[in-house]
């Protein structure tokens, strides 16, 4: 009796954990594949930024994504933190005075414009969200300050989101201001395709100017910004696991030492 | 016992000691606290989760200095630790993983309770205690999660205390009452932000207790077995709490892992989104530590059903001490008892997995039979196998139990006096 009732209950958990594991995941016709992985310098235990790669990002992010995107966490002072693009502190003076920035209240009262300082965070492009979707007829184009943590595959993702725009697949309908692109969920974004034609950014090294070049720099760009201690995070992360690994061994002999000629 | 009548070997400590009676208090307590010598590593998930609560207070003190509690400034201020504050990426990253090492921790010692029969007599009390500290934790944990203001903070949120609202007559009442107005806004934040300060020191004091009632009786042990005498036991210090040490460390280096290498392992995109009360995120999941209860509620066709189903998860386990009438304690005995236990734990890993998955089809059907496994065993299975059940003979004592591992050739009942008379072994 008890037996039969453990093999019902063991056979209806088998049964439950089959169901889990070989229910087939829905895929409707608007998900997106996940996108390929690709090597960046900052993955695995030891990665770093690379910072050519960076400047090249930030480059890339200046021409093709400022106009609509900002990245209100940002200050033009963290270009030239260690472990980022550290751009020296003149090339980041020079780019933040690039930009116009509103401050005051001066003594009379008014507000007026000077050009930006390290200081400032960076520029702004819209005055509120609603002036935005007003721009782009409804469609808003979101703050990139965390953007690689705040979507699945971070970089990755990005990347291929970035060199993701195809023709739309016949029998596929596309409002106009949509386009089609093969790794956004539903595969119709607002966002028209930065990157067109290489060359159309000039870098400043001798990399190629390609397309796949711009959306894989940017991506970095992109994951710097939205984990600019990465660098600090792993080297202070390598010296916490070797002393945590040399103490535990430590500990360990102690232990033994200690519980020898006790029978447990 | 405790108090005066310990002698240091310092006139200065007794003198103190006789007008601040502690210090003889923690050498009873915590120094030469008889300590069964057959414990396992299960049994140092106690001193781990010290440390986990000691660890989360500290950061989390720290992170309050440069949070800002409010909608419009908690997501950037949350950022601000993570960019400007020195260390405040590492301090956050602690706090954060820290949580879910926590819950870690506290499964696996709930677990080795369930397992040891750590609930019965004369320990009801204190595993009782434990359950509150679990229900603290919990609370404490959802509004740990609300204060960052990203998506998945205001929606899990609304979720949860929208549950309330399934009580008849006051239901509605009661939300808008934990809301402070009429959604989840500024006051749901701040009232969260007071609690979640407040809870852990709750949590401290219900720990306090729960220690004091492990005095009370004593540790239990693997086998069941009480302490009969002396030769069971060895002293607290420096026995048990250099291996919870070790323990310890080894459980750190799982946690640093996490800390320094996958900080957002278990982490949801969607809440580096700043909340958003217009757009509602596709699929709302609770942190992993809720998911089996989350896979409870969602099994219920009825919300209201669901809701006391979830509670009634956690609220079982008070009256566990009631519902299991086998003798015995450790599982160890209990061939029957014991492959119950282990279905269980896969049932509260596959709700998990489920809670995580979303609520339609087959995944609703195997929440509801998982479900009914996770109320069977409390409610069916422990009642009546150790009715049934024919345990395995007990040995006499843990000394013998001891010998029977060894062999019985080292003559380990003599050993313990000795190694605690002995002080060149103790380094």
């Amino acid at each position: 009796m008890l037996s039969s009732l453990r093999t019902l209950i063991v056979s209806a958990a088998v049964a439950g954990t089959a169901l889990l594991t070989g229910a087939p995941v829905a895929i409707a016709a608007g998900e997106a594949p996940s996108p390929p992985s690709r090597s960046w310098t900052f993955s695995g235990p030891f990665g770093t930024f690379d910072n050519a790669q960076l400047q090249r990002g930030f480059q890339v992010y200046k021409q093709s994504c400022s106009a609509c995107h900002g990245m209100r966490l940002l200050y033009y002072r963290n270009l030239g933190q260690p472990g980022g693009p550290e751009f020296t502190e003149d090339e980041v003076k020079v780019i933040a005075a690039g930009y116009m920035v509103t401050d005051g209240p001066d003594d009379t009262g008014e507000m007026f414009q000077r050009p930006a300082i390290p200081s400032d965070t960076f520029f702004e492009p819209y005055e509120n969200e609603q002036q935005a979707r007003s721009i782009f007829g409804g469609a808003y184009p979101v703050d990139l300050s965390v953007i690689t943590k705040a979507r699945k595959y971070g970089p990755n993702y990005l990347a291929a989101l970035l060199l993701g725009y195809h023709e739309a697949p016949a029998g596929f309908d596309l409002e106009p201001g949509q386009y089609y692109n093969e790794y956004y969920s539903g595969h119709r974004i607002a966002m028209p395709p930065p990157l067109v034609a290489d060359g159309q950014i000039a870098y400043d090294d001798d990399t190629p100017e390609t397309i796949e070049n711009y959306a894989v720099d940017v991506s970095a760009f992109l994951h710097w910004a939205g984990e600019p201690k990465l660098e600090e995070r792993k080297r202070i992360g390598l010296q916490v696991m070797i002393f945590l690994f040399v103490f535990a061994a430590l500990l360990y002999l102690t232990k033994l030492k200690l519980w020898r000629n006790i029978d447990h | 016992m405790a108090g005066q009548s310990y002698q240091f070997k310092s006139p200065v400590m007794n003198w103190l000691e006789s007008r601040l009676p502690i210090f003889g208090m923690v050498q009873k307590e915590f120094v030469a606290f008889p300590t069964p010598k057959n414990l396992n590593y299960f049994w140092t998930f106690g001193a781990i989760l010290t440390f986990c609560l000691i660890t989360q207070i500290i950061t989390g003190i720290v992170l309050a200095m440069h949070y800002t509690p409010h909608v419009d400034h908690a997501f950037d201020s949350v950022e601000h630790i993570m960019r400007d504050v020195n260390y405040g990426w590492l301090l956050r990253y602690v706090h954060m993983n820290g949580a879910s090492m926590f819950f870690v921790a506290v499964y696996i010692h709930m677990m080795r309770g369930l397992y040891y029969g750590s609930y019965k007599a004369p320990r009801e009390v204190l595993w009782m205690l434990g359950v509150i500290i679990l229900i603290l934790m919990m609370a404490t944990a959802f509004m740990g999660y609300v204060l960052p203001w990203g998506q998945m903070s205001f929606w899990g949120a609304t979720v949860i205390t929208n549950l309330f609202s399934a009580l008849p007559f006051v239901g509605p009442t009661i939300v808008e009452w934990l809301w402070g107005g009429f959604s989840v806004d500024n006051p749901t934040l701040n009232r969260f932000f007071s609690l979640h300060f407040l809870l852990p020191f709750a949590i401290l004091g219900v720990v306090i207790l729960h220690i004091i009632a492990l005095h009370a009786s004593g540790n239990g042990n693997p086998t069941g077995v009480e302490v009969k005498s002396e030769k069971d036991t060895v002293p607290f210090h420096p026995y048990a709490t250099m291996k919870d040490l070790f323990a310890l460390v080894c459980f750190l280096i799982v946690f640093m892992l996490f800390v320094f290498y996958a900080p957002q392992f278990k982490f949801h995109p969607d809440n580096y989104i700043p909340a958003n009360p217009l757009v509602t995120p596709p699929h709302i999941v609770p942190e992993w530590y809720f998911l089996p209860f989350y896979a409870i509620l969602r099994a219920v066709p009825d919300k209201l059903g669901g809701v006391l189903l979830m509670f009634g998860a956690i609220a079982v386990l008070f009256v566990l001490p009631w519902l299991d009438t086998s003798k015995i304690r450790s599982a160890s005995y209990r061939p029957i008892y014991r492959q119950f236990f282990w279905v269980f734990v896969l049932v509260c890993i596959g709700l998990g997995y489920l809670g995580a998955m979303p609520a339609e089809g087959g995944y609703v059907i195997a929440a509801r039979i998982l479900t009914l496994y996770y109320f069977a065993f409390f409610l069916v299975i422990m009642p009546l196998v150790g009715i049934w059940e024919k345990p395995r003979p007990l040995p006499r004592s843990i000394s013998e139990s001891v010998l029977g591992k060894h062999g019985g050739v080292s003559g380990g009942g003599a050993q313990p006096a000795g190694a605690t008379a002995s002080p060149e072994k103790r380094g």
